[in-house]
């Protein structure tokens, strides 16, 4: 079952808070992972395990690296999904 | 008389199945209270569990740290940083010199839950499934590393194990970084998080459970003659530790000294201590000596007493053996009545109690003994706190763990 982008940045950014402390409207497309959240690399693999658990994709280590901002996640989740 | 590289505790914490903090555990230790429940899950059906209660921790720590912390730290290292935290701002949270601030922080155990719950993901979800920060998460070392990181502690970051001697050996080494020179001030402590069916049922298997499910605060009776063995306990206690220069120099409120340190090891058995408490005897001794003390000096023992049976006797014999007619100004005390056994944040926890006892001068209680063992040996504090004397006085913290570890801690009055 496909969520639609929106239902993918909502799920996203309940991980992302949950991991750093950092309230979920501020989990936004534009906003990139290390430069503007801070997330260092162990919080980012932490995120991608529960994303692919919500999700029910599979977001290989070495895409993990394109994945710059919130939006480019959104956007490999909803095209593993499809 | 107070020396430059003397240490003095300036700062105190903790998270216990007494009270959330320093204070309402020494206020509780004192009012006698039991901090042993009835488990509220379904262990024992699940899991034939012969325990169905334990100490847990009376405050949860998801009450005080923050989510993304919850999630970053196995229970150890929470209730570590709660104790931490509150120790550092109890001390005033002094203005020192990151390279010249250490940490020593024990487990006796390490991060069990986290160790488990990864096992159980894997085997269950395989290793896809497996949490990123699960081996930071599980090393027996995460407590002090994360106090390290929070106070930004350069001097070095230590945890010493020893089983249930844990947290009073983290105190002893961060006595000596202080002595030698290699710290001006150490945050050390012990801390434990065990209460999983795991470690409950190991624990069981070896006996040295008390099975008194149908009276859980009742169970935990030091020198009774119807103890029938320890109640797993859990939780934190931290210390701030200072040179005397150090605390002097900024006007820190000292609560006491920690005047002598004693090591030794029995080498006899895994489990079971030297019936004859050579080694306990050894480093009682030797604690004393480091602090240029005698035995007619001590006026306060904090057992190490668990509630087995051979355990308590073989302490009480150990301290007649060392401190001869001396002993009968012994006020002795089992605050493990109280707190139960928190295995690696005990020897903190009771050398925490010792610096009270001797600041407030005041031994806390031993609850539950309705018919002392015969062959105690050494006055015991029951039910009601006992005044202790004026003047220069000393206690002692004994603190001894499975493999046959023995620390003794000398507490003396500012």
């Amino acid at each position: 079952m496909a969520n639609t982008e929106q239902e993918i940045l909502e799920g996203l950014a309940e991980i992302v808070a949950e991991e750093t402390g950092l309230p979920t409207d501020a989990v936004v497309p534009e906003k990139s992972f290390t430069d503007d959240l801070d997330i260092d690399s162990l919080s980012m693999m932490t995120i991608v395990t529960h994303a692919e658990d919500k999700f029910g994709v599979r977001i290989p280590d070495e895409e993990v690296k394109n994945l710059t901002t919130v939006g480019d996640a959104v956007k490999f989740i909803a095209g593993a999904q499809g | 008389m107070t020396a430059a590289r003397d240490v003095v505790v300036t700062g105190l914490g903790a998270t216990t199945p007494l009270g959330g903090d320093a204070p309402s555990t020494w206020a509780a230790a004192l009012a006698g209270e039991s901090g042993a429940r009835t488990l509220d899950n379904d262990w024992a059906e699940k899991y034939e569990l012969p325990v169905t209660f334990a100490a847990t921790i009376k405050v949860a720590p998801s009450e005080v740290l923050s989510r993304p912390e919850i999630k970053r730290m196995d229970p150890s290292t929470q209730y570590a940083m709660v104790a931490a935290r509150e120790a550092w701002a109890d001390a005033g949270s002094p203005e020192v010199d990151g390279e010249r601030l250490g940490a020593v922080v024990s487990s006796g155990i390490g991060g069990i839950w986290t160790t488990l719950d990864g096992w159980d993901t894997l085997k269950e979800r395989g290793a896809r499934r497996m949490l990123p920060m699960t081996v930071p998460m599980l090393m027996p070392n995460s407590p002090v590393a994360y106090v390290s990181l929070e106070l930004g502690a350069q001097a070095g970051a230590h945890a010493l194990v020893s089983a249930c001697a844990s947290g009073a050996e983290a105190i002893g080494y961060a006595v000596d970084m202080i002595r030698t020179g290699r710290a001006d001030v150490v945050v050390a402590g012990g801390t434990e998080a065990t209460i999983h069916p795991m470690p409950i049922a190991a624990f069981a298997a070896s006996r040295t459970l008390s099975l008194r499910n149908d009276d859980p605060q009742r169970a935990s009776r030091p020198y009774d003659v119807d103890r029938d063995g320890f109640v797993i306990g859990e939780g934190a206690a931290v210390l701030v530790l200072e040179s005397a220069e150090h605390a002097a120099a900024r006007g820190a409120r000292v609560y006491a000294k920690i005047a002598g340190v004693g090591l030794s090891s029995d080498a006899y058995h895994i489990t079971s201590p030297d019936p004859e408490g050579k080694g306990q005897v050894a480093a009682m001794r030797r604690a004393l000596e480091d602090a240029q003390v005698t035995g007619a000096d001590v006026v306060h023992v904090n057992a190490h007493a668990t509630s087995t049976k051979v355990g308590d006797l073989t302490e009480t014999k150990s301290i007649r053996t060392l401190l001869g007619a001396e002993a009968d100004h012994v006020q002795l005390s089992a605050t493990k009545s109280m707190t139960g056994h928190l295995l690696g944040g005990a020897g903190a926890l009771e050398t925490l109690f010792a610096v009270k006892a001797v600041q407030e001068r005041l031994a806390p209680p031993t609850i539950n003994v309705d018919n002392p063992d015969p062959e105690l040996q050494v006055p015991l504090v029951r039910n009601t706190p006992e005044k202790l004397p004026d003047g220069d006085i000393v206690a002692v913290n004994n603190s001894f763990g499975f493999g046959g570890h023995n620390v003794a801690l000398v507490v003396a009055s500012a």
